[in-house]
C-alpha cells in the first residue's frame, strides 16, 4: 500500500492495491477528487482531478 | 508470440482496470497509453503493441488518437468509422434509420422556428433535446411545451458552445421506468441490463440501478441490426421498450460496464480482451 498526502488538504491518502497512473481517487478527509499523476519507486504523486469536460463520456 | 494490446486512455476508470485484470488472467500483455502525454508525430512515433483499444473518456482526444494509429497502420478497436458514427447522436440516428433499425423519430435544426416545425412533424410535445456529442445524460432537456422550448433554445444560443447550437430533437418515448443496455461484441449480444429509475433519464451515471436483463431474441436481433448499421466492434446499445416493440435510442462506442458485470454474471472485460486478441490474430 502506498501512502501519500492530499495536495489540497495535506491529509493522508492511502492508494488502494493495483492503483494505476491516471486513475481518479478521492481524499478520505476533504473528499476532493484526485488523479494519480505518477507512481514510481513505491511513491505516488497526486494532483487535483480534471473537471468533467463537454466531450467526456462513453 | 503473445498479443500486446495498447489501451488508449485518458482518465483510468474502473472499466479500464477490469480490462487490465482480464488481460492479466489471459496472459495478454497490456500497454497503457495516456494519450494526453503522447506526441502523435507519424515520423517519429514508435509503436510497440499489436492492436489498440480506444478507451478515452475524452471523445475528441480518443478520436484523434484513433485516426493517428490508423494512419500508421495500427488497427484500433473501435475503428474511426464506427467512432465517427457513434460519437454523434444525430449521425447514429441517421445510420439507424437508413438501415431500417427501429429508433425514435428525430431531427436536427439550427433555429427555434425550424425546431417548432420539426416538433409538429414528429407529432408534437413532449420531445427531448440533446447535445449531439455528450454522455452520461448530461444537458438533456425534456421539453413539454413551446415555452420550455423557447427558453432552452435561447439559453443554448446565448450560453452554449457552437456544438450546443446544433439542436438534436428526439421524440420523447414513454418508458416503463427503465430502459435496456445491451453489450454487443462483433454483433453478438453477450449480456444486457435493465436500468431502472423513476427519473426519465435512466443512465447509471445519474442513479439508474442496474439489474440483469435476459437476452431475448428480440434484443439480440435489434442489437445485431444496430451493430451492423454502424460498423460493428465493441458497442453497447441503449434500447427503449415501446408499445410497438424495441427501439434503439443511442449506441456507445467506448462503453462503460463496470456496474454491469456483477448483475449479469458476465465478464464483459474478458470478452473485450478476447475480441481484441481475435482482431490482432486476423491482421
Amino acid at each position: 500500500m502506498i501512502k501519500t498526502n492530499c495536495p489540497v488538504c495535506d491529509g493522508q491518502v492511502t492508494l488502494p492495491e493495483k492503483t494505476e497512473e491516471s486513475e481518479i481517487i478521492s481524499c478520505a478527509e476533504c473528499h476532493t477528487k484526485l488523479v494519480v499523476a505518477k507512481i514510481e519507486n513505491k511513491t505516488a504523486t497526486l494532483s487535483e482531478a480534471p473537471k468533467v469536460e463537454e466531450d467526456w463520456g462513453e | 508470440m503473445s498479443t500486446t494490446i495498447g489501451i488508449l486512455h485518458t482518465t483510468i476508470r474502473g472499466d479500464e482496470k477490469l480490462i487490465i485484470e482480464a488481460a492479466k488472467k489471459r496472459n495478454i500483455q497490456i500497454k497503457l497509453i495516456d494519450v494526453r502525454e503522447e506526441i502523435f508525430n507519424r515520423k517519429t512515433y514508435k509503436c510497440d503493441f499489436d492492436v489498440a483499444l480506444e478507451r478515452c473518456v475524452s471523445t475528441v482526444k480518443g478520436t484523434h488518437a484513433t485516426r493517428f494509429f490508423e494512419s500508421i497502420g495500427v488497427a484500433v478497436i473501435n475503428n474511426s468509422s464506427v467512432a465517427s458514427v457513434c460519437e454523434d447522436k444525430f449521425v447514429t440516428s441517421c445510420f439507424l434509420q437508413k438501415a431500417k433499425v427501429p429508433t425514435p423519430d428525430f431531427a436536427m435544426v439550427f433555429n427555434t422556428e425550424q425546431a417548432v416545425k420539426s416538433i409538429d412533424e414528429m407529432g408534437g410535445f413532449p420531445v427531448v433535446i440533446k447535445p449531439p456529442l455528450g454522455s452520461w445524460g448530461r444537458l438533456l432537456a425534456k421539453i413539454n411545451d413551446i415555452d420550455a422550448l423557447e427558453a432552452v433554445l435561447e439559453h443554448k444560443e446565448v450560453l452554449g458552445s457552437p456544438q450546443q447550437k446544433s439542436f438534436y430533437i428526439q421524440q420523447f418515448v414513454k418508458k416503463p421506468g427503465r430502459d435496456i443496455r445491451a453489450f454487443v461484441i462483433d454483433g453478438k449480444t453477450i449480456c444486457a441490463i435493465y436500468r431502472d429509475s423513476p427519473h426519465w433519464i435512466t443512465n447509471t451515471a445519474r442513479g439508474g440501478v442496474a439489474t440483469n436483463c435476459p437476452v431475448s431474441k428480440e434484443i439480440s436481433d435489434i442489437s445485431k441490426s444496430a451493430s451492423d448499421a454502424v460498423g460493428g466492434g465493441i458497442l453497447s446499445m441503449d434500447i427503449f421498450e415501446t408499445d410497438d416493440g424495441l427501439q434503439i435510442n443511442e449506441i456507445n462506442h467506448t462503453t462503460e460496464f463496470k456496474n454491469s458485470e456483477k448483475p449479469t454474471n458476465t465478464s464483459i472485460s474478458g470478452a473485450i480482451v478476447d475480441y481484441c486478441v481475435k482482431v490482432a490474430k486476423n491482421l
